[in-house]
């Protein structure tokens, strides 16, 4: 028992596929566990913050931390974590770059509360009740965790030493990650684990389809064409992200029928994954004149950040929309 | 180089620098900067002694990068390179930093703020230093040939300078014939000589020269390599006459039953379906107009082929092509007249009385179609009032913003045209601004617009009417005497706006030529560097640069022949510095690079069962479009990759001070 792996899972503000990608291991989740111990894993084992808080510092081997810092729980238990762990590895597009829910830095805190608790269609509150910190139930007082003022990449709030990329990430990706954890020969700190350090087309079998010119007057939409699965999807006029998306995943939305959407993330020598999507598309749009080209955003990009940063969003140099009067004292 | 030795040395520039901030402070500051071994600051570091300095310091110190922070590096980057040079390294281990021009010349009211920014940008070269690393440069020879496109005067010029400095040239012609615009006007303004007698001899000149082979009737349809090593694919139009056999005796032209408008005449006269160009042509060759002769049309005639006494009639004529291999290729494709049709309030096309200057030119000359009489078109009468209308298009915001640049002298030369052949006749030249810029141009407008009967009106003319007798009725107002004229005029002139040529467009996208917002080719630098493009190796000579006169044009033209000529007896071609390189371990051949590239530097191609983006050194100019636009960071610049610029920027941004 005590020659195995101590691991601890967490999941912060995430939608809960990174816990499945786990389970999605199946046979191998398994054979793992003769070599894994977990120690914490709120999803699925009864472990509680306070038999964290008992162990000894650095006592667990690797903390597997998925989902975006959203609540001060989130920081709370991350950063305790992080105390206990020899390795603090991001688990998924959320925790290493905010991932989807990190969208919502387009919006201030008071306006995600507002539209989620009141003014939502769905939503009946005639009172205009938001949610408290303290509050007083039938048990006596009820404290609740803050909102942060923006949801962050976990490297933001503690040292992370790896990163494992996908939405969720595949489980070829996470074996692999995995064996390169437990070989003991561990790469470089900082490192993107169980993945390509090339772009997607490097392993794309679409990619010797690709024409050498790429011109696009008009961009569609998945819907709206009807995709010859055997050429680049960029060259049939569809927004595919593999030139800018770290590869890895082994093309299987493309395999799918969907262009990449860039949920790997930059690669190494990328700082900013959106911009460099933005140039990328750039120059591939066959419009020498600026206000042709300016009809052409208007009429095919609507949504900038959210087809470009859609999954990471704050670990980008804008990080969200500029909010100028803060509340609050985090974030 | 794995040890970062750093010397560090701030100029005074005399007071433009010293003037301002204290150098020895920066310097100060510099010497405690990380890798930074000695630093110093000096009154001219340009100076021989200044680099003496430097040359000495890099010895003594054994220092592996420089940085001097003086002036903008286009002012001295060569002279510190040549000094890191002498002392035995690479040039490009030099980082200049531009106190002057970026900060003392700027700030010198605020010399303490003025101070530290150069110190913080010191500090960025020093982070910026660490990264970079020997470049070398690669060269190539060159091919002793040139192609000149296009045979109007500029042509001919380029060709015959380039010829007599021994360089092989092909001059490619799209019509049967060289000679341009130039062959179709009667006199040239200001001396009046006689276009054709001094344009004639120059086309012998060429047709004569050991060292030009002329292509006519022929286009460029590809270009490939790069300076110095041009493959051009040209094509050859099918004439349907061997021009090898024939001799240019004419008796086809003669016995033609077939008629077309003739284009030398601007559509006013009529020329055979198998014809010359016009008489002086050279080549003397002719060529069979298929939509309008009898046997390609209907099957019947063949005349002919029944009357050339050589045999040389060929109906099976097809097409062909030839590859060039030059070093350096002229575009001399002159200019069009803009569609006067399109300036619908002055009737051209639908009054036969409103002509352009061009058609003026071939009414009045001697082999034109009315054999140099200036008659009006519509009833061959000669006209009383002749109305000449200068700007017609041009420096006209919904037509073409830009000034032709001949229209005024010629419209005077046409003053002279009318006065000439009709002396009794009544002259009105409705200007916008008379601009006789050129030499002897002021003397040649003062002396017509005084001449009697010739009145020069500041307006434009309001819509043209057609009177029932063919003359032309419309309003001017003239806006130096405030008056509404009523003008009916028996012949309207048109000096028609400037533009590329249609041709130009398909050229330039094969040539990867810039163009400016009119269309025209752009120069490398619009004062310098005129006849050259930022495409290395491709020259431009004439209008095809902006519009011109002759004179302009000639001179144009024999500066790009000494320019490609230079290019030439160069010998070889050397890439540039900055070059884009690909980290074939990163780059998964994703192609974005490909077409973004100006300069057509990039392909994909299989290596090791991989795509991978390469580069071709030569063509490569430096741009660094392709670096930013590489998604995966694969592609980097020389002397700018992502590492050396960020680094500078961490330190600017107060990130590690």
């Amino acid at each position: 028992m005590s020659d195995r792996v101590k691991v601890a899972l967490y999941w912060c503000a995430s939608c809960g596929g990174c816990e499945e990608a786990v389970v999605d291991l199946a046979e191998e989740l398994i054979r793992l566990s003769n070599s894994l111990e977990i120690v914490f894993w709120p999803v699925a084992v009864d472990f509680k913050k306070s038999d964290v808080e008992a162990m000894p510092d650095s006592s667990i081997d690797i903390s597997f931390i998925n989902g975006g810092i959203r609540l001060t729980e989130h920081e709370e238990v991350v950063k305790l974590l992080r105390r206990k762990s020899k390795l603090v590895v991001a688990f998924g597009s959320c925790a290493h770059g905010g991932g989807v829910p990190g969208l919502a830095n387009m919006y201030s805190r008071d306006e995600i509360l507002r539209y989620a608790y009141i003014e939502a269609p769905t939503v009946i509150n005639s009172e205009g009740a938001l949610p408290k910190e303290l509050s007083g139930g039938v048990g006596g007082e009820l404290e609740l965790p803050k909102v942060l003022k923006l949801l962050k990449p976990l490297d933001e709030v503690v040292d992370v030493d790896f990163y494992i990329p996908g939405c969720a990430p595949t489980p070829d990706v996470i074996k692999k990650s995995l064996e390169t954890l437990l070989s003991g020969k561990l790469p470089p700190k900082g490192s993107v684990l169980g993945a390509s350090s090339k772009s997607l087309c490097d392993e794309c079998d679409l990619n010797k389809t690709k024409p050498e010119k790429i011109l696009l007057k008009d961009i569609k939409r998945v819907h709206q064409v009807r995709l010859d699965l055997s050429k680049c999807y960029l060259s049939q006029g569809v927004i595919c992200l593999g030139p800018v998306t770290r590869g890895g995943c082994g093309t299987l939305c493309v395999k799918g029928g969907m262009p990449c959407t860039g949920c790997f993330g930059p690669l190494d020598n990328v700082s900013d994954y959106g911009a460099r999507a933005l140039s990328f598309l750039a120059s591939v749009i066959d419009y020498d004149d600026e206000v042709q080209a300016e009809k052409f955003i208007e009429e095919y990009i609507p949504d900038p950040v959210g087809w470009f940063y859609r999954y990471n969003l704050p670990k980008s140099l804008i990080k969200g929309r500029y909010q100028r009067q803060g509340g609050g004292v985090h974030g | 180089m794995s040890d970062v030795r750093i010397g560090v040395y701030v100029c005074h520039c005399g007071k433009n620098i010293g003037g301002v901030i204290n150098p020895a402070k920066v310097a100060e500051h510099a010497g405690k900067l990380p890798n930074v071994v000695i630093s110093r600051d000096y009154v001219y570091m340009c100076s021989s002694p200044g680099q003496l300095l430097i040359e000495e310091d890099i010895k003594k110190y054994n220092l592996n990068r420089v940085i001097v922070a003086a002036c903008s590096p286009r002012m001295h980057e060569p002279t510190f390179q040549g000094v890191l040079k002498r002392a035995g390294l690479n040039p490009w281990l030099l980082q200049m930093v531009n106190v002057r021009e970026h900060d003392t010349w700027v700030h010198e009211n605020v010399p303490e703020k003025a101070e530290e920014k150069a110190k913080d940008l010191v500090a960025a070269a020093v982070a910026r230093a660490a990264h970079l690393y020997e470049i070398n440069t690669v060269r190539a020879p060159v091919v002793k040939s040139a192609v000149v496109i296009g045979g109007g005067i500029a042509g001919i010029r380029a060709s015959l300078d380039l010829a007599n400095a021994g360089i092989k040239v092909y001059l490619i012609e799209k019509k049967q014939s060289i000679g341009g615009k130039m062959a179709q006007l009667d006199k040239t303004f200001p001396t009046l000589d006689c276009s054709q007698c001094i344009l004639t001899p120059l086309m012998v000149d060429v047709s004569r020269h050991p060292n030009i082979e002329i292509y006519a009737y022929s286009e460029v349809v590809d270009v490939s390599g790069s300076a110095g090593d041009f493959k051009v694919k040209v094509r050859l139009k099918p004439t349907y006459v061997d021009w090898s056999k024939c001799t240019g005796c004419g008796a086809c032209v003669e016995k033609c039953p077939g008629r077309a408008p003739k284009e030398f005449d601007e559509g006013l006269g009529v020329r055979k379906a198998i014809y010359f160009e016009f008489p002086q042509a050279v080549p003397r060759r002719p060529v069979i107009d298929t939509e309008h002769c009898l046997w390609f049309t209907k099957g019947i005639c063949k005349v002919c082929e029944k009357v050339c006494p050589v045999g040389a009639i060929d109906y099976k004529q097809v097409e062909r092509y030839v590859e060039l291999n030059v070093g350096a290729i002229v575009v001399a494709i002159g200019y069009e007249l803009y569609d006067l049709s399109k300036l619908s309030e002055y009737g051209y096309g639908k009054f036969k009385n409103v002509i352009s200057g061009l058609q003026l030119e071939r009414l009045s000359s001697a082999d034109g179609p009315t054999r140099g009489k200036i008659l009006r078109p519509s009833d061959g009468k000669e006209p009383k009032t002749v109305g000449i209308v200068l700007c017609a298009g041009s420096r006209d915001e919904n037509h073409v913003k830009y000034c032709c640049r001949f229209g005024c002298a010629a419209a005077i030369k046409h003053v002279y045209y009318i006065k000439h052949a009709l002396p009794d006749a009544k002259v009105l030249v409705f200007y916008t601004d008379v601009r006789a810029f050129g030499k002897g141009y002021e003397e040649f407008y003062q002396k017509f617009r005084s001449e009697e009967n010739v009145f020069f009106i500041r307006g434009r003319p309001a819509e043209i009417f057609e009177g029932r007798d063919g003359s032309l009725i419309f309003d001017v107002y003239d806006s130096n005497t405030n008056q509404l004229i009523n003008v009916r005029a028996d012949l309207v002139v048109l000096e028609g706006a400037v533009v590329p040529p249609k041709d130009w467009e398909p050229l330039r996208r094969i040539l990867k030529v810039s163009c400016d917002p009119g269309g025209f080719a752009l120069e490398l630098h619009p004062k310098l560097r005129p006849f050259e493009t930022t495409s290395d190796g491709i020259f431009l000579a004439g209008a095809i640069q902006g519009p011109k006169d002759i004179p302009d044009t000639v001179a144009h033209a024999a500066a790009a022949a000494a320019s490609a000529i230079g290019f030439l007896a160069k010998g070889y071609v050397e890439s540039v510095p900055y070059l884009a390189v690909v980290n074939e371990d990163l780059c998964s051949g994703c192609s974005l690079c490909v077409p973004i590239c100006p300069y057509g530097a990039i392909s994909v191609s299989e290596k090791e069962g991989k795509r991978v983006a390469k580069v071709d050194v030569i063509k490569c100019k430096g741009c660094g479009a392709c670096a930013a636009t590489c998604p995966s960071g694969a592609m980097q610049q020389n002397y700018f990759t992502d590492k050396q610029v960020l680094s500078e920027v961490v330190v600017l941004a107060g990130g590690a001070k």
